[in-house]
């Protein structure tokens, strides 16, 4: 059972949060012309590395918010929790 | 190589069996191959037993990190079917069904194919509805379908949960009567032996560490066990795909994630099909020595662990116990995980890629097992003639950029739009 420190609500259970996939994939620019290859690298492709990776999860059985979490994925350790507004340093 | 019959099993049995033949080397890597195939998985044994069979390339290395059956193939739910809609999964996997009914003697190897047919659940009228589209575009490709009605699903499954007031009652099902289950280590072991005795090098405990490639075309590999020239390389490793395509630049469309399965106590006979709940992500067979044998949805985020997390067995055997009541008496023997290349449209990808030399076998996502053979030889294929064959031309790489997605279930990583 993972234990994720929600930043609005603090400790909870795996049980209460959806996975949301890779946080650090951005959507390409609004009103810049897109490649096909853009457009591709944003929807479909991933690194998924093994290792500390960056992703989204929605507190869905709680505030609802979805928030950024640092997580190993070899050894399932989170580092570190951020709201979705704030930037990966 | 020692023939496995009665005859050989009489005579070493009067040398208390202590003579029978190594199944295979453990050859010292060469400096130079025409094809390296890293992986040594079931795919990657087949794909090197094709190339020796079909197209007679017998230089041939099999790079294994682990030890031979000690992945994904060694720790499957053993299920093996083709009943899909769309044309290039049904035909790519209708093919395997025959390589699968002929494998025992292909191989001389007892692989316990069993075709004791798959039932898929359905729970409402329009779940029926949409079985019976499938079932016709079975049949329309020459596999067998059958659509069952509630009274027939009972008659073949009593233990079944038929009562009346249940949330997800049974309207009936789909039935594939020749797909069914086989023994996953045996299958390792056969193609790792005829591979074997016809010149392929099995090498494991050996790491790939790097490529080397010079003007967009392979050359060769880096390995712990020293560098290893290769005029052709096929990348067929599951869980690790994003891992190797780290080193070669490259982006894929596949996330590596943990997919759990366990089995029961060991009990008398009492399924003798493979069944699926129609609800939710669930599927049961029992094994010859009698476990009830279960898996179903992903643990749901990337991982390489290859153990999975309690919340999603609870949540899988849930839907167990609401499709056949009787198994919340038993006790669980064993739960392990394992870590699959889950591509984004839920469809594998057996193709060339930009490199010059670089083959690419991934993204099997819930359904490796029952592809071992199909994709051995479609793979064979591909890199033996470098074009794809028109069984593996529908799971291009590209066609994620071209929007010629293959979604049967629409599903790949994403487990909760189900």
């Amino acid at each position: 059972m993972l234990f994720i420190k929600c930043p609005h609500c603090g400790w909870r259970s795996q049980n209460e949060f959806s996975y949301g996939g890779d946080a650090t994939v951005k959507r390409p620019e609004l009103g810049k012309q897109v490649s096909d290859q853009e457009w591709d690298d944003f929807v479909y492709n991933r690194k998924s590395l093994r290792g500390k990776h960056w992703e989204l999860w929605q507190h869905l059985s709680g505030c609802r918010q979805w928030i950024k979490v640092e997580r190993d994925t070899a050894t399932h350790e989170i580092f570190n929790t951020l709201k979705a507004n704030e930037e990966i340093s | 190589m020692q023939k496995y019959s009665i005859f050989n099993l009489v005579k070493n049995a009067f040398s208390n069996h202590e003579n029978w033949d190594l199944a295979w080397k453990d050859p010292t890597p060469k400096k130079e191959y025409d094809v390296v195939i890293i992986g040594g998985g079931g795919h990657g044994l087949a794909t090197a037993y094709y190339l020796a069979k079909e197209h007679n390339i017998t230089n041939v290395a099999i790079i294994e990190k682990g030890w031979i059956g000690g992945g994904n193939v060694g720790r499957n739910t053993t299920i093996i079917r083709s009943n899909y809609m769309h044309d290039d999964n049904a035909l790519f996997s209708e093919f395997g069904m025959d390589l699968w009914r002929k494998m025992s003697q292909d191989l001389n190897y007892n692989v316990m194919f069993s075709p004791r047919g798959i039932i898929n659940l359905a729970h409402s009228d329009a779940q029926m509805n949409v079985y019976a589209r499938r079932g016709n575009s079975m049949r329309l490709n020459g596999i067998d379908a059958v659509l069952l009605n509630r009274e027939q699903v009972k008659e073949i499954i009593p233990m079944a949960d038929f009562s009346e007031n249940v949330r997800f009652p049974i309207f009936g099902g789909l039935m594939q009567p020749s797909a069914g289950t086989a023994r996953h280590d045996a299958v390792a072991w056969g193609y790792a032996r005829q591979a074997d005795s016809m010149g392929v090098d099995i090498i494991q405990n050996c790491e790939v560490t790097g490529f080397d490639i010079s003007s967009g075309k392979i050359k060769g590999l880096r390995t712990s066990r020293g560098d290893i020239k290769a005029k052709k390389i096929g990348l067929c490793v599951a869980g690790s795909t994003n891992i190797l395509a780290e080193k070669l630049n490259m982006t894929l469309p596949i996330e590596t994630h943990l997919l759990q399965a366990c089995v029961s106590e060991p009990v008398k006979p009492v399924l003798d099909r493979v069944v699926t709940f129609g609800a939710g992500h669930f599927y049961i067979s029992q094994s010859d020595k009698g476990e009830m044998v279960m898996g179903g949805d992903l643990d749901g985020y990337n991982s390489y662990a290859q153990r999975g997390n309690l919340p999603t067995l609870q949540h899988v055997l849930t839907e167990g116990i609401a499709m056949m009541p009787f198994l919340s008496k038993l006790k669980m023997l064993r739960t392990w995980g394992g870590i699959m290349d889950m591509s984004m449209d839920g469809s594998p990808i057996i193709d060339k890629t930009h490199i010059e030399g670089l083959y690419l076998n991934c993204g099997w996502c819930y359904g490796g097992f029952k592809a071992t053979p199909a994709s051995g030889w479609t793979f064979a294929h591909t890199i033996a003639q470098d074009r794809v064959h028109e069984l593996n031309a529908g799971y291009s790489l590209n066609r994620f950029n071209t929007g010629h997605l293959l979604d049967e279930k629409g599903l790949g990583t994403k487990t909760w739009i189900s």
